[in-house]
């Protein structure tokens, strides 16, 4: 149940839900086409069960772990958050999760861990997205994280939407939530997590890095160079109202997430 | 005559037919804004290449009749490129006219898909006969500005790819054709053909 103390932490918004049909056949997950309703019609294809995860790098315990065995003994949690894509529209979702930073106790990161990075599913044969040959994107897809963020409360590790198991276009069985970020960061179906010390090479900021930063903040005052990020169209919309609200601070997580960049420039760290 | 032209008329509107549809039906999906936004976009440069394939077509098919189709096809283009500045305007914008002017300053895709449409302007207002007849040789020379707002239309397309250049290039390669067709066709080329092969 929700209470205003989660409301403070940012674990809970009262705002309006984007229904779950939307929320399920309405994004983006270019593994399987580029049009928002591909993954809803081609993710079908995917095999979730088994699923193993990868824990690499700067932990104290390494090694291929089965999905079920990296969530055990962690409850999970429900969490509504908004989710704001660079696109500028954005939905409100009630996810299910374990919080990052408890799964990263689990496999005890060493001191010299300064980032996460997240590597997605690379399987041709089942994403036809990958297939294609005009995509532009180097598989597998890439996202990353500083530490500090990965630790923060906020940072969820989801595996269901709307009460039930993450339906497959969502990013199932297991992906990134993290609501203060543009979507792009909040990467699906995930397999192999590795901590390192130097700052991830990710996908899109690799692909266009004038674009994309790595921090990829949500910041009404830092454009994109193709359009404005001032206003958001806040899903669903209809004809006669087409729902446009201001975009706010890291999303409306500033009161959580600020101090995480206290002193940087957020116009180059973008 | 007769049939034909209320026939082409009527195809020419089932874009909007099927969009009325959608729209009513609330099929337009979640965010009916930017469907909108991207269908009548697609039918506005769809009517411009069938525009410009008309001349290509007259040859190849040995059809010269169907000149008279040209100029409803061109208008049509500009009605779904109207339509689709007024969605943008409407959904993306919400008639804001700092955020309009900030768009066109800073979004080089916005200025020149803006660009592109008003080329039109010029186009649609003297498409009809008696301008035809008034402005005589003239009305050739300015038509050619059509060319301008293909090759502004295809910018306007390639620099909102995100990362599948599937339907940019599909696009590209077509327009390609149809100004290879005319380059072929020019005078510059018959008498560079004529100087080359002697002919």
């Amino acid at each position: 149940a929700a209470t205003p103390a989660m409301a403070d932490k940012g674990f809970y918004t009262s705002e309006d839900k984007t229904p779950f049909k939307d929320v399920a056949r309405y994004n983006n997950f270019y593994e399987f086409g580029t049009d928002k309703g591909d993954p809803a019609r081609y993710a079908d294809a995917l095999t979730v069960d088994p699923w193993s995860v990868m824990v690499e790098g700067e932990v104290g315990k390494p090694g291929t772990y089965a999905l079920e065995d990296l969530l055990k003994g962690i409850d999970l949690e429900e969490r509504i958050y908004r989710l704001r894509c660079v696109e500028a529209w954005s939905m409100v979702i009630p996810w299910i999760g374990i919080p990052l930073h408890k799964l990263l106790a689990k496999v005890e990161p060493t001191s010299k861990a300064k980032y996460v990075e997240f590597t997605a599913l690379y399987r041709p044969e089942e994403m036809r997205g990958q297939r294609s040959r005009f995509s532009t994107i180097d598989w597998p897809y890439v996202e990353g994280l500083r530490m500090d963020e990965a630790m923060n409360p906020l940072t969820l590790m989801a595996t269901g939407l709307y009460g039930q198991e993450l339906p497959k276009q969502n990013g199932a069985p297991f992906r990134l939530v993290v609501p203060w970020k543009y979507g792009f960061k909040s990467i699906k179906s995930i397999v192999k997590v590795r901590l390192t010390e130097k700052q991830p090479a990710t996908t899109w900021q690799q692909l266009a890095p004038q674009e994309y930063g790595f921090y990829a903040n949500v910041n009404p005052n830092v454009d994109h160079p193709r359009w404005s990020q001032k206003y958001e169209r806040r899903l669903p919309n209809s004809l006669f109202d087409p729902n446009r609200i201001k975009t706010r601070m890291f999303n409306g997580y500033e009161a959580q997430v600020a101090h995480l960049y206290k002193g940087m420039n957020l116009r180059r760290y973008y | 005559m007769g049939w034909q032209k209320p026939l082409l008329f009527s195809l020419c509107l089932l874009p909007l037919g099927w969009l009325v549809g959608q729209a009513v039906g609330s099929d337009l999906g979640p965010d009916p804004a930017k469907s909108l936004v991207l269908f009548t976009g697609s039918w506005a440069l769809n009517f411009l290449l069938l525009t410009l394939l008309v001349s290509p077509a007259r040859q190849w098919l040995k059809r010269p009749g169907l000149i008279r189709y040209r100029r409803m096809l061109g208008l049509f283009a500009f009605f779904y490129a109207s339509l689709h500045a007024f969605c943008v305007a409407t959904y993306i914008l919400g008639w804001d006219w700092g955020i309009l002017q900030e768009e066109l300053r800073e979004r080089p895709y916005m200025l020149v898909g803006f660009l592109a449409w008003l080329t039109l302007v010029p186009l649609a207002l003297t498409s009809n006969r008696f301008s035809v007849r008034r402005l005589g040789r003239r009305w050739g020379i300015l038509h050619r500005l059509v060319y301008a707002t293909l090759l502004l239309t295809l910018l306007h397309l390639f620099w909102l790819v995100r990362s599948d250049m599937a339907e940019a290039l599909v696009y590209g390669v077509l327009g390609g054709v149809l100004l290879l067709w005319r380059w072929r066709n020019s005078r510059f080329f018959s008498r560079l053909d004529r100087k080359i092969f002697n002919k």
